[in-house]
């Protein structure tokens, strides 16, 4: 692998890898005296599949969280596509085409599937406020071009069956799913996906697996992960960060984080002098 | 057909016609509680604030004019036009927005994530902020509204009904008017909701705001949107009270009547609140007339709360409101 030159790199299975489009530089948050994250710099690579990877606490999701804006860091700076980020709001990080999903699950529990999926493609719609009251064609066409959109994602995640069914009625594999297609009903340039196996039983991570690895293949979407379980990691990412009490102890490929040292110590655990 | 019979169908569709200026009031709540979960105390008075308004622009007065001659020795009242019916509505539908913006800009803004009370608390205080902002700008006295609306007997029911019945059916040309533009009114905000974009953006902020931000959308333009909606229902529902009985203090308890309406209709239903609304102003009617005499009569007083306390206790999501799913 030639890593790392500035017009990136080709993966083992021959994928190409672009130029960065994301980098954190020297992220610093805290809550009140609490350091969740410690001055970390990475980047991330057009069309590529990136792991955070680290132990419970180790301010995994808070880094996703800075990315989607839903946490801003005192210090340090977020460039994207090239361009440095002013501090922006949760929404306007989603209307730059970063989509995502949530840890614990954050879907509209009222609402139907397909009506869940659709909220993914408001970032699409540009008729106004009037246009859609008094639905002039051009509103109408547009909710006709982004349901074609959005069936088409129902049928790549196959929850055809489902499409009416309120979310509060489904499994929690399922949601996991919905809430996957609602990120990517968005089209997003970048998909980050808070632990998108956690509690899942081995089926249906196998499932996800295969569904992340085709949003990637198909689609080309840049992705940004977490994920607990290590093997899954290891299956899918490109490149994989390691963080461990709020720093970074790892950056690379899963090889070379599998052998590094600090790495092994911060999940085996080891006595602290 | 027996005169009692006759009588009761009068009475049954006069408490229909009572029934949507109701439900009107109580649509404004529904708007509001689904999309941010606040229960708005204050929709009555803004039904009442919005009336005034509109009685003031058309009336050409001087908005502040106590205060203003009190601090500056001056005599001011009116500016001395008269601004037509069309006109002055679309100014308070301006006054409205704006209303709507301050409300979010220095209210909700900073109770983003507290508890449902406190928000309710916020509510009484903005309604009683708003009540005193009215009589502070428009004066406190009984003001006649007029934007044109037929009033009095419907001539043709009343000749019809007597040439089948020979009993002449009493109903006003104003609840005519009214039922018809609450009618198209709720199929409007139902459609609206269902299948516009910002429609579904404001189910979704309503449902989840984490989610709402992640897939784009701003909770604070989704409030504007819906305080302004709630402000354009509380002034459709002022114009048709205020040319009924006069734009005075009063309309704002309309607002409680609302309540055991949503009771009946559900907080989160559009459908519900009109249901609701017919269900209490027609029960309300036929019951005084039924049965008032034996029970001391003024039974429109309290049947409303009687009856939506009975339906608490045997569906508590009302008629129309959410299922509530609970996963174990």
């Amino acid at each position: 692998m030639n890593q790392m030159s500035t017009e990136g790199y080709t993966t083992a299975d021959g994928r190409k890898i672009g130029g960065v489009m994301m980098e954190m530089k020297n992220i610093t948050l805290r809550f009140g005296g609490v350091k969740a994250i410690t001055d970390i710099s990475f980047d991330i690579r057009e069309g590529e599949i990136r792991a955070i990877i680290g132990p419970n606490g180790a301010g995994k999701s808070s880094m996703l969280n800075v990315i989607s804006g839903f946490y801003v860091p005192q210090e340090g700076e977020v460039w994207f596509r090239g361009a440095k980020r002013p501090p922006m709001k949760p929404y306007q990080v989603a209307q730059q085409g970063i989509a995502r999903t949530f840890q614990n699950i954050a879907l509209f529990e009222g609402m139907s599937v397909l009506d869940n999926v659709m909220t993914g493609r408001l970032t699409h719609m540009k008729s106004g406020m009037l246009e859609q009251a008094i639905w002039k064609g051009k509103a109408e066409k547009e909710e006709v071009e982004n349901r074609e959109v959005v069936e088409k994602i129902i049928d790549f995640l196959e929850i055809q069956a489902i499409r009416k069914t309120p979310v509060a009625r489904l499994p929690y594999g399922l949601k996991k799913r919905v809430e996957l297609a609602r990120a990517l009903a968005a089209e997003p340039k970048l998909l980050l996906l808070d632990e998108p196996m956690a509690g899942m039983n081995v089926e249906e991570k196998e499932d996800m697996s295969r569904f992340i690895l085709d949003v990637n293949d198909e689609f080309g979407t840049t992705i940004a992960l977490i994920e607990h379980d290590m093997g899954v990691v290891m299956d899918l990412s490109d490149r994989v960060v390691v963080m461990d009490y709020g720093k970074k102890i790892g950056d690379g490929t899963p090889d070379e984080v599998r052998s590094n040292q600090a790495v092994i110590d911060a999940y085996l655990g080891v006595a602290h002098d | 057909m027996p005169d009692q019979l006759l009588f009761a169908i009068e009475v049954t569709l006069n408490g229909l016609m009572a029934g949507v200026l109701y439900a009107l009031v109580a649509l404004g709540f529904v708007l509001i509680y689904k999309a941010s979960g606040i229960f708005n105390y204050a929709q009555g008075v803004m039904a009442l604030f919005s009336a005034a308004t509109l009685v003031g622009i058309m009336n050409g007065d001087v908005p502040f004019s106590h205060l203003i001659n009190a601090i500056l020795g001056t005599d001011i009242h009116h500016f001395g036009w008269h601004v037509p019916a069309i006109l002055a509505i679309l100014l308070t539908m301006g006054v409205m927005i704006f209303l709507a913006w301050a409300v979010n800009r220095f209210v909700f803004k900073h109770l983003v994530n507290q508890e449902p009370i406190i928000l309710f608390m916020a509510t009484i205080g903005l309604a009683y902020f708003l009540e005193g902002l009215s009589d502070m700008m428009w004066g406190g006295d009984i003001k006649k509204l007029d934007v044109g609306l037929p009033q009095g007997i419907n001539e043709t029911i009343d000749e019809v009904t007597f040439n089948l019945f020979g009993y002449g059916f009493f109903i006003d040309n104003l609840d005519i008017v009214a039922a018809v533009v609450a009618v198209i009114l709720v199929i409007a905000l139902t459609l609206y909701s269902q299948y516009s974009k910002q429609g579904r953006a404001l189910r979704a902020v309503a449902d989840d705001h984490q989610a709402a931000l992640s897939v784009g959308i701003s909770l604070n333009y989704i409030w504007i949107l819906v305080w302004s909606i709630a402000g354009f229902v509380a002034l459709v529902a002022g114009i048709m009270w205020g040319a009924k009985s006069g734009v005075q203090f009063s309309l704002s308890l309309i607002a409680l009547k609302a309540l055991p309406v949503l009771m009946l209709g559900g907080f989160t239903s559009i459908p519900g609140a009109i249901v609701g609304g017919l269900i209490i102003g027609v029960g309300e009617k036929l019951f005084e007339f039924t049965l008032g005499g034996m029970m001391g009569g003024a039974t429109e007083n309290w049947f409303a709360y009687v009856l939506a306390l009975v339906f608490l206790v045997f569906r508590p999501q009302g008629l129309f409101g959410e299922k509530i799913i609970e996963r174990v």
